[in-house]
């Protein structure tokens, strides 16, 4: 791929999505993009880039968007923050939340649904806790494919082996040929709408906690900083954010302040 | 070192996950049916069973609860590993011991997890 081409593709990715491609990562536009190509019957990843330059079509727009930003996922990712979330983030949630008996989470890059279903889980596995409260689960993504995906509820096998304990997956799924279909009743409570996170954010309403992790690391400073400014909008005054292991809010925003031993938790600060 | 017991038939199978295993800090153990992986555990008691289900001689749920009764054989962390992949032969593993579940076929990455959640790593 030409300088030009990659220069192209790279800020038309970044308008439409904020992900930012740096040259070296310029494998990646061409092990996503090509056979996105082929299925568009080309011979070539040249052919499309010329295409885009053209006559550039919506459809084929989100297409190579939906490409470059599906990202990998699986259940329980990292642990630890489920684990705060069950032991540290939910009791809390509980206690403060009494009055109201109302809960909302939103998954800000759920992509094909393994993070808010692992939240499904954990608040379900709270039932007598819960019982007579409210709670939703809200996933978002850019990637209309991997919503689609994360609707159907079916897993591989090899998806539900990343991350999720056993006795979970006996309780939790059943076996639907060669896939695994995550409980429908369960399912159901988790609700999940195309957004990008460049958008105009107040549709989507407030929630008490956001999950938004492994997503900022792809964006610049500028954009990390107009997402956070926005999230901390949508959250109370006691509000928390889980961001990735390798995402942080310091040197971007003060509207969030790192929670002490509870690594990857951010508290908003209003 | 900790140590893992590989117990499965298949010579290239326990080729395969010994070298996973070891990847991830394990002394391995080879046995090749549950009766030779019941011989080892009452010699010496592993850290980890990466266990398969059918086998000649003794099977995999005969060799766990023929483990779980050997003094200290509730402590060994049990991952069973085998093609089969329905929901009840998972739960009748479970129900006889098994800590986690590895349906084959199955990479390092998934063996890394599993131990990962049964606190192995």
């Amino acid at each position: 791929m030409s300088p030009e081409d990659f220069d192209f593709v790279s800020q038309l990715i970044k308008k439409r999505s904020g992900l930012v491609l740096t040259p070296e990562k310029g494998y990646l536009l061409e092990s996503r993009l090509l056979p996105l190509a082929r299925k568009q019957g080309l011979k070539s990843l040249e052919e499309l880039i010329a295409i885009l330059r053209s006559r550039p079509e919506e459809k084929l727009l989100h297409e190579v968007t939906d490409a470059m930003t599906t990202n990998e996922s699986f259940f329980f990712r990292d642990t630890r923050p489920f684990d705060l979330f069950r032991d540290e983030v939910l009791p809390k949630l509980i206690e403060s939340r009494q009055a109201k008996k109302r809960i909302r989470i939103w998954c800000a890059a759920a992509s094909t649904g393994q993070e808010p279903y692992s939240l499904a889980m954990i608040l379900n596995e709270q039932a007598a806790k819960l019982a007579g409260w409210q709670w939703e689960i809200v996933g978002t993504d850019i990637s209309t494919e991997a919503l689609t995906r994360a609707q159907s509820g079916m897993f591989t096998q090899f998806e539900v082996q990343r991350g999720l304990p056993i006795q979970l997956l006996v309780k939790y799924f059943k076996k639907m040929g060669d896939k695994w279909e995550f409980d429908p009743a369960l399912r159901a409570k988790v609700k999940f709408k195309e957004f990008n996170l460049l958008g105009e954010i107040g549709a989507l309403g407030n929630y008490d906690v956001i999950f938004c992790r492994n997503v900022l690391i792809y964006f610049d400073k500028e954009t990390k900083g107009a997402v956070l400014a926005k999230m901390a909008k949508m959250l109370p005054d006691d509000g928390l954010l889980f961001l990735g292991g390798a995402e942080t809010v310091l040197g971007i925003t003060e509207q969030f302040k790192p929670i002490a031993g509870q690594r990857g938790i951010y508290a908003v600060v209003k | 070192m900790p140590t893992c017991l590989i117990v499965d038939d298949s010579k290239v199978i326990r080729m395969v996950a010994k070298k996973i295993v070891v990847e991830l800090g394990f002394e391995p153990v080879e046995a090749a049916d549950g009766q030779q992986a019941l011989d080892a555990c009452k010699n010496s008691l592993p850290d980890a069973v990466l266990l398969d289900w059918n086998m000649p001689v003794m099977d995999g749920i005969q060799f766990l609860i023929e483990l779980r009764k050997l003094p200290g054989g509730t402590a060994p962390k049990v991952v069973f590993c085998t093609t089969e992949n329905d929901l009840g032969h998972i739960q009748k593993a479970i129900e006889s011991g098994a800590d986690e579940y590895i349906m084959k076929p199955f990479d390092s990455e998934i063996v890394q997890a599993k131990f990962s959640q049964v606190g192995l790593l």
